[in-house]
């Protein structure tokens, strides 16, 4: 009886060894893409009508017959807790589309989507499956810093580019970022500025001095909560206590008590939408937290906030992209948006996904050589550096320019209030009654 | 028998190992402690408010346990399928609240709109237990043991799957209840309503429950079938019948718990039983699998030790954000108690015959 126990914890041991050796397993596929890809879409060319294009492109060309729509494909978080974050872009993709008339260079406009759920496995998932598809031009996404994470590299040997809406981990577009994200760029802003408006916020507009943040153990949270932590601190601020906790926790009380007897004036916590709904909920109930200010960021500027924090969001702040702020037509995408969809925008990046969207279009108009017979090839080198050069494109969210790691966004963050903890209320673009309601600058 | 060296040799070095193993696991939750308790960083209210906390978690782990320890006591299978069922009980029971809710009922009547969903959510579990036990787990009756597991699992993913389809993959929020907002004095304390009635509920329940099987005839049938079933066939027991009616009352506990987990964590969605599910089920080998007092003692001493587990000796022993640890606790306790007492806390009540 014994030994089979001893065999059953070796077996326990090796199942969780080679569940450590899957993340890396997962690169794999990626580079059999890669070399396979190109070569796939060249020699198929040959077979074409004589006054075919020669593909000289290092990554290969896209073919796309006449019949054959122009294939792109959004990836992002569409399920679970966070679904709405994904939705919201994937809205603002669509809008870019409708706004092509469905069409591009003559052909209709084919969308699908990748669900990858807000995790760095499902982005290894849903990246793979879309590096298996040479009949795609384009992406746009991830939704969460850590699908990039897991699936960049995949998508960048497959030869493809993808133009993320709401990835803001710093990192992502660091010049050092290494070779495997050279298909990646987004417009939406670096967490390198989120991170120090909301400090300024907390130490200037609130007069906080102790501040502890808690994170989720996210690229995203992880990142964010420590730039808010430099930024405090270099402001003169102290960070009372740094914690974590794991992104299935529910019961928050014991570490909401670890942090309360720290003894803050202020916690930040950058979470997605479940922690996030079950820390607001539960922090109110823990001894020495019933008059501590919280700040949330744009990963839960979303009504579903409100479903899961209840009574406790109301006076609740969330920084988010500063829609007051954006230089491009605004209220023409939401009047666009309410009559396609109706009701308030889901979450914060339904812009930068429409902008991300219209610098793949352009890019894509910019490169395309389309034959006489409607036939149209993509190079896929040339695209890719066609959306790095993009310059001075009049976005919704403002004029972008990419920089050479793929810094596309014009990040302006604002502090936002929530008024009321109802969820129906919810619309911050709102002109006579915002919930939330912009607070700072 | 003779063992040859080698074997002997081997014996001796995973024994060793396995010494080591215990006593590093004991010194590091002893230094731990020391060090955090001397650091004094806590207050004695903050030291209750966590065992307080890991209570409250503990006795919801501790109903969900009830099932899998009923079914595993019946029919030697784990099925994986229950922690979906605690699912199907928070989701029947915040449809019948928000309604409630709606109609201003619970507002007027807290007492019964605290009641009425967690019989309805009862109601809903129960149903739908017996209709997996029916579909997915008679037609096995008698296969090798591993095939009724792989079909459990298969249920469990078809119930996420079948509510993801029907309600969607988004979050629902159960509705607040006023009367258990916050909190009661109690011998200089300040102790959160709703964790009092939460725990009380699922004492109460419990305390059903084990009546239910000491005392009355279905409960003696019930043991009768677990001690064996042939036996218990030839006495005059209808086996099916025992065996659903474990299914739908431990799916009924598995009910109840899923409405106290929604007023408590407010959140409800169809992957919302995975989690609970896998606790619940370490709680039910903690105390001793088949045990109905095992898991009760199980999902307390589990809730607890992940409630103060990480404050108590994982900060001690200076791991930083010791939170996301929290987990890591509790299969830690789980391999730990496979590996040094397999027959759980309370022990697992086995004849030489199902052994």
């Amino acid at each position: 009886m014994k030994r089979l126990y001893t065999m059953l914890s070796v077996l326990v041991l090796a199942s969780m060894a080679l569940a450590a050796c899957g993340g890396g397993a997962t690169e794999a596929p990626a580079t059999e893409v890669m070399t396979e890809a190109p070569t796939e879409v060249m020699t198929e060319a040959p077979t074409e009508a004589p006054a075919m294009y020669e593909c000289t492109d290092a990554l290969g060309c896209v073919k796309i017959a006449p019949d054959e729509p122009v294939h792109i494909a959004y990836w992002g978080v569409l399920s679970g807790a966070d679904a709405s974050l994904g939705e919201d872009s994937k809205r603002g993709v669509e809008i870019a589309i409708d706004d092509k008339g469905g069409q591009l260079l003559g052909h209709d406009i084919l969308l699908t989507t990748e669900d990858a759920g807000c995790v760095p496995e499902g982005g290894a998932t849903a990246a793979a499956k879309l590096a298996s598809d040479t009949s795609l031009v384009g992406l746009i996404g991830s939704s969460c810093s850590d699908e990039t994470v897991g699936g960049i590299a995949a998508i960048t040997n497959a030869g493809l580019t993808t133009i993320s809406p709401s990835n803001t981990r710093p990192v992502l577009t660091d010049p050092a970022r290494g070779p495997d994200y050279a298909g990646y760029a987004r417009t939406a802003h670096s967490d390198a500025f989120q991170g120090k408006a909301v400090a300024e916020f907390a130490y200037n507009f609130l007069g906080v001095r102790k501040a502890a943040t808690l994170h989720d153990g996210s690229a995203y949270a992880e990142a964010l909560q420590q730039v808010f932590a430099d930024n405090f601190v270099a402001l003169g601020g102290e960070i009372v206590a740094q914690e974590a906790v794991a992104k299935d926790a529910t019961d928050m009380k014991p570490v909401l008590t670890t942090i309360s007897a720290a003894g803050p004036e202020l916690l930040y916590y950058p979470v997605f939408v479940a922690v996030g709904g079950f820390v607001t909920a539960q922090i109110r109930d823990v001894a020495g937290l019933e008059d501590v200010k919280i700040i949330g960021s744009d990963g839960i500027f979303t009504a579903d906030l409100l479903k899961g924090g209840g009574a406790n969001t109301q006076g609740m702040y969330l920084s988010s992209p500063d829609f007051s702020a954006f230089t491009g037509d605004y209220a023409g995408f939401i009047t666009k948006h309410e009559a396609k969809y109706g009701g308030s925008t889901l979450s914060t990046f339904h812009a930068h996904a429409y902008d991300a969207a219209n610098i793949l279009f352009a890019a894509l108009e910019a490169v395309a050589v389309v034959e006489a017979d409607g036939t149209i090839y993509v190079p896929r080198t040339a695209l890719r550096e066609a959306i790095f050069a993009t310059k001075d494109f009049k976005g919704v969210t403002g004029t972008l320019s990419c920089s050479p790691s793929g810094d596309c966004g014009a990040p302006v963050i604002a502090v936002y209030e929530i008024m009321n903890s109802d969820p129906a209320s919810w619309n911050p673009t709102s002109a006579d009654a915002p919930n939330p309601k912009k607070v700072y600058p | 028998m003779r063992t040859s060296l080698g074997e002997r040799v081997l014996d001796l070095v995973v024994s060793g190992f396995l010494w080591g193993f215990r006593v590093l696991i004991v010194a590091a939750i002893l230094i731990g402690t020391i060090v955090t308790i001397s650091a004094g960083k806590y207050t004695s209210e903050q030291w209750i408010d966590f065992v307080v906390f890991g209570i409250t978690t503990g006795s919801i782990y501790a109903l969900i346990a009830l099932g899998y320890t009923m079914v595993y006591g019946i029919l030697r299978m784990i099925n994986f399928a229950h922690g979906d069922i605690f699912m199907t009980g928070a989701f029947g029971a915040y449809f019948l609240a928000t309604w409630l809710n709606g109609t201003g009922f619970i507002d007027k009547n807290p007492l019964l709109g605290l009641l009425i969903p967690i019989l309805f959510a009862m109601l809903v579990s129960a149903s739908i237990a017996m209709l997996v036990e029916r579909i997915a787990y008679r037609p096995l009756r008698g296969a090798p043991r591993l095939v009724p597991l792989i079909s459990a699992i298969g249920a469990s993913f078809f119930l996420e799957y079948a509510f993801r389809g029907f309600f969607g993959p988004g979050k629902y929020a159960y509705p607040p209840i006023k009367a258990l907002e916050g909190s009661w004095n109690i011998l200089g304390i300040g102790i959160l309503k709703v964790q009092v009635i939460v725990t009380i509920a699922a004492f109460v329940m419990m305390a059903l429950l084990y009546s239910i099987v000491m005392y009355t005839k279905m409960g003696k049938a019930m043991r009768a079938v677990s001690e064996n079933k042939d036996t218990a066939a030839l006495m005059g027991i209808d086996i099916n019948r025992i065996i659903v009616s474990t299914f739908a009352i431990g799916a009924a506990m598995a009910g109840a718990a899923g409405v106290l987990y929604s007023i408590v964590y407010r959140q409800i969605d169809y992957f919302m039983g995975f989690t609970p599910g896998i606790k619940a089920f370490t709680a039910a080998v903690l105390g001793g699998i088949g045990n109905i007092p095992g898991a009760m003692v199980g999902g307390l001493v589990l809730g607890i030790f992940e409630s103060v587990g990480p404050s108590l000796f994982l900060e001690g022993l200076g791991i930083p954000r010791p939170y996301q640890l929290k987990d890591v606790i509790a299969f830690t306790m789980l391999v730990m108690i496979l590996l040094f007492r397999p027959s759980g806390i309370l022990g697992e009540r086995l004849t030489t015959k199902k052994a």
